[in-house]
């Protein structure tokens, strides 16, 4: 009962000193719910079947994501509470000279993280369940659902999975914990609040050569992922500027932590004014021991500002894109006169049948299957699609196919190019209400909006390649692609579609029929029956002998986009959270830890008779520097990490940046700059004469 | 001569109302300019409390004290920092040097809060480092530095801004017997060349053998005030043993 007396005491002490613990225990445990909690959330809503099997894969995804987060606050955890025991060695050292066995203090140990534990699953729960109710606002919203039906929802699986979870992070400490302890010896622990650092200052020259080294192979890792980024042919290859990267930050604030001293102690009249001494003093003995601490958490922060940022403007471009992407309700395509292509498409997985049946019309395919497709359409257009082996983009490319292919090897050169009579475009074009064309007839042109592989096109068409085709020569009209598409979809994606004069094509060269229209209804309701029709033909038996069209809808269009985004937005949102926290409250409880060093210190600081609002100002500094350090260097490394998301993630459109850079800072001041706060007004408590 | 320290039938209580302590009971004294005082009792006398209330680091429960002109029991909040750090030099047992920083450094630290600028600390610092003989140990840490050298970079801090009066609590607490020889040959040396007002608590009479005067003080009352008049060091130390004795046990164990 004793031991049960004493820890509760000690968990009341320190819930008062390190309430920034605490409240990190806390926030984790209940971001870990809210997110888990998000597949409760989604279910009062209506929604269509489609959108509920996207839901329930990006659950799948965000329990996935849950375990990678669960070891991160696990590693938060262990390194926190190895601080806080750090803290109270002597106080364990009184308990052993009492003659406390080590058993006895394990166990002391194992009911303070008991209760410490059951207290922050209690209220970390409690703010979970309230903070995933204003979650559902924001999906309600993600998915375009009303919240006509809400009501309050708890979540006991994702409750159960939060205990459990943490419960596990909790045995670690204790495991930890209790070795810790078994293993130091007395004399150490009672005397270690006896500082034993030594504060060497490093060599300047060798300080200013590694600086400029570092910054040097950080500039060299920048150069590779912004401008490079092509070169980058493989998801290993973007790893070694990553760890360049990495090591070069490592370097970089070991040799600021010599440099920036030696800088600013060669101004003696700003060094020696007020207390700048003091308070530079204070950071330099510091960052000698926090360089590798400074460094995973300016790596952490880094990956934070990305992801959130990144994130967010996926979601924005996505959205913005889908309503021009998809003008025309309904777009269906099927694949003719497989026979020539035999091999070809037998390899794909079709059936005798299929290719033998594939000379029919979408509209014809309908037919087969007994659904009258046009019945449906208020208005509707239909175009073909043409290729030839002889016309490849290796043949379009012309005599700039060494240049491009050395520089992107792993393209596939052979494959068909798309063609289209110039007629046949113009009809879609109408019908979405975009750009039409004209062509003389001895001219072709490209229309394309990926825009990296329109780059690539521009490379041959600026040089004004001319194609050989059913046995004419066409010169390009334009010498740079242009703007439009055929096939529907949530991003830009057309690679390219080679459009020529109607009368030089032969019609033996068919190779897909496109439907394009609009319904009549406008009503979701019965467009989503409809659709529901079309997606049940799949289950015809009748699928094993002829071909179903293919289709893009606007609606599935909008669906598949909003699950995506939504997926996006929340892993990111989940992780750049948590990594928000993770490396906020690192920097804390270091800071905190070292209160006691720090007490002392200002302690002499007021007999000599510095006043309140100097020392506060000193702290102020002192803790702001500590923070700010990490948080600058991340802020550089994501400005390029950024350009690298932007280069990498184009698919997407490039959406503007600054709202989302706005929506990251925000999060940034709010989690980041609360943290600092609790740090500072903690410490100020701390270092308070009492 | 004008005395510079004026202490007034002041009192001390601790605790509540049911369980009082007086650590200091109704003491009178004054301090003149260039005096060498030592203040003798033994623990629990109310040695520390005094200098802790003449410091402004503690308050008085009843009575006055005046540095030079001022009543240092009026002032409050800012002000009693901003007289600390002008009016007063502090020497303690166990040194108060900040670790984090040189000798130097923590010199200049109570010239750079008083807003001197840089040049003229430099100048200062030399100066007073010379008659110290501390210049060696100027670019050194604390941790370094032996116990007499961080002493006296320790009293280097507390004169070095000419301080109406300089508050030393058992400066010889921690140095062994020769480093003790020297911080307080030095002492000497920084009251009569320097001329400054030195108030030294201790409770060893070797160390008050230096001074020009010592006050013995017993239960928070003075109970006996010596002064040297024209005797050498070793005829006030054999009249502060004699001193001793007379109270008691109770400071034996000091001895």
């Amino acid at each position: 009962m004793m031991l049960c007396k004493l820890s509760l005491k000690n968990v009341k002490k320190s819930f008062k000193d390190y309430a920034i613990y605490f409240f990190t225990l806390i926030l984790g445990v209940s971001i870990f719910y809210v997110f888990n909690a998000l597949e409760s959330q989604t279910v009062m809503m209506n929604v269509s079947e489609y959108t509920s099997s996207l839901i329930k894969m990006m659950m799948s995804m965000l329990s996935g994501v849950s375990v990678f987060v669960s070891f991160i606050l696990g590693f938060l955890i262990v390194y926190a509470s190895r601080f806080l025991m750090k803290r109270r060695n002597k106080e364990f050292g009184i308990y052993l000279t009492l003659g406390m066995g080590r058993r006895k203090i394990s166990i002391i140990l194992f009911l303070e993280i008991l209760f410490m534990g059951i207290i922050s699953l209690f209220i970390g729960l409690i703010l979970g369940f309230i903070l995933s109710q204003l979650m559902s606002i924001l999906v309600a919203n993600m998915f375009e659902s009303d919240l006509t039906n809400f009501k309050f929802v708890f979540s006991l699986s994702a409750c159960v999975k939060t205990i459990i979870y943490f419960g596990i992070m909790y045995l670690l400490v204790m495991i930890f914990n209790t070795l810790s302890v078994s293993r130091c010896k007395l004399i150490d622990l009672l005397n270690s609040s006896k500082k034993s650092e030594k504060i060497k200052l490093k060599n300047p020259y060798l300080c200013t050569v590694i600086f400029l080294i570092s910054a040097f192979v950080l500039g060299a890792a920048y150069y590779i992922v912004c401008y490079k980024t092509y070169a980058l042919r493989e998801v290993t290859d973007i790893i070694i500027p990553i760890i360049m990267g990495s090591v070069a930050t490592f370097f970089i604030f070991w040799s600021l932590s010599g440099l920036i001293f030696r800088i600013i102690s060669s101004f003696k009249n700003h060094y020696y004014k007020g207390l700048n001494s003091f308070t530079l003093r204070q950071f330099s003995s510091k960052i000698n021991t926090t360089v590798f601490g400074a460094t995973i958490i300016c790596l952490m922060l880094f990956i934070t500002i990305c992801l959130l940022s990144s994130c967010l403007t996926i979601k924005n471009s996505m959205n913005a894109n889908i309503e021009k992407l998809t003008p025309a309700d309904a777009e269906f395509s099927v694949v003719m006169n497989m026979e020539k292509y035999y091999d070809d498409f037998k390899s794909y997985g079709y059936s005798d049948s299929q290719i033998k049946n594939s000379n029919y019309t979408v509209i014809e395919d309908f037919a087969l299957f007994d659904f009258d497709i046009l019945s449906y359409f208020k208005d509707y257009i239909e175009v073909n699609i043409y290729t030839t082996p002889d016309l490849t983009f290796n043949h379009t490319l012309g005599s700039k196919l060494e240049i491009v292919k050395s520089k992107f090897p792993f393209l596939d050169y052979d494959d068909s190019e798309a063609i289209m009579k110039i007629s046949d475009y113009n009809k879609v074009a109408k019908f979405y209400g975009i750009d039409e064309y004209s062509l003389k007839n001895d001219e072709y042109m490209i229309i394309a909006d990926f825009d990296s592989m329109v780059e690539i096109r521009n490379i041959a068409l600026k040089n004004k390649e001319s194609i050989n085709l059913f046995g004419h020569t066409l010169k390009p009209k334009y010498d740079a692609c242009q703007d439009g598409f055929l096939e529907m979809s949530s991003q830009h994606i057309n690679t390219g579609i080679i459009l020529v004069p109607d009368d030089i094509v032969k019609e033996e060269y068919l190779y897909e029929n496109h439907l394009i229209g609009n319904y009549k209804t406008t009503d979701k309701k019965e467009i989503t029956k409809i659709e529901n029709d079309i997606r049940k033909l799949e289950k015809n038996e009748l699928v094993t002998t002829y071909l179903l069209p293919n289709g893009n809808t606007k609606l599935s269009i909008k669906e598949a986009t909003v699950g995506l985004s939504a997926m996006v937005t929340f892993i990111g949102l989940y992780i750049g959270i948590i990594f928000l926290i993770s490396s906020a409250a690192i920097l804390g409880l270091k800071e905190l830890s070292e209160s006691s060093d720090n007490k002392e210190r200002f302690k002499m600081l007021r007999k000599i008779g510095v006043d309140e609002k100097m020392i506060n100002k000193a702290l102020f500094r002192q803790i702001a520097i500590f923070f700010g350090l990490p948080l600058i260097l991340a802020i550089i490394h994501s400005v390029f990490g950024i350009i690298f998301a932007i280069n990498i993630l184009e698919v997407f459109g490039n959406e503007e940046l600054l709202p989302s850079i706005i929506m990251t800072a925000i999060f940034i001041i709010l989690i980041y700059g609360g943290y600092f706060l609790i740090t500072y007004w903690s410490s100020k408590n701390i270092i308070k004469d009492k | 001569m004008e005395p510079i320290l004026k202490v007034k039938n002041i009192e001390k209580y601790y605790g509540s109302r049911f369980s009082l302590t007086k650590a200091i009971d109704d003491m009178s004294f004054e301090v003149l300019k260039g005096e060498f005082v030592a203040i003798m009792g033994a623990s629990g006398s109310g040695k520390t409390t005094l200098l802790n209330v003449i410091s402004t680091i503690d308050k008085v429960t009843v009575g006055k004290i005046y540095v030079g002109d001022e009543e240092v029991t009026k002032l409050k909040g800012n002000n009693l920092n901003k007289f600390r750090r002008e009016k007063l030099g502090f020497i303690f047992q166990d040194f108060n040097l900040l670790d984090t920083l040189t000798s130097y450094e923590n010199i200049a630290l109570a010239l750079s809060i008083l807003n001197v600028k840089a040049n003229e600390i430099d100048k200062r610092i030399k100066k007073i480092a010379r008659e110290l003989q501390i210049t060696d140990v100027l670019d050194k840490y604390p941790y370094q530095m032996s116990g007499g050298q961080k002493q006296r970079v320790a009293a280097a801090r507390a004169i070095i801004t000419n301080p109406k009066l300089v508050l030393a609590d058992e400066p010889t607490g921690a140095l062994d017997s020769k480093s003790s020889k020297m911080l307080l040959e030095k002492f000497k040396y920084l009251n009569e060349e320097m001329k400054a007002t030195i108030l030294m608590v201790t409770h060893d009479a070797f160390t008050a053998s230096y001074s020009n005067r010592v006050i013995f003080i017993k239960d928070g009352k003075i109970f006996k005030e010596l002064y040297r008049g024209d005797n050498t060091r070793k005829e006030f130390f054999d009249r502060i043993i004699d001193v001793v004795t007379l109270l008691g046990g109770d400071l034996n164990d000091a001895l």
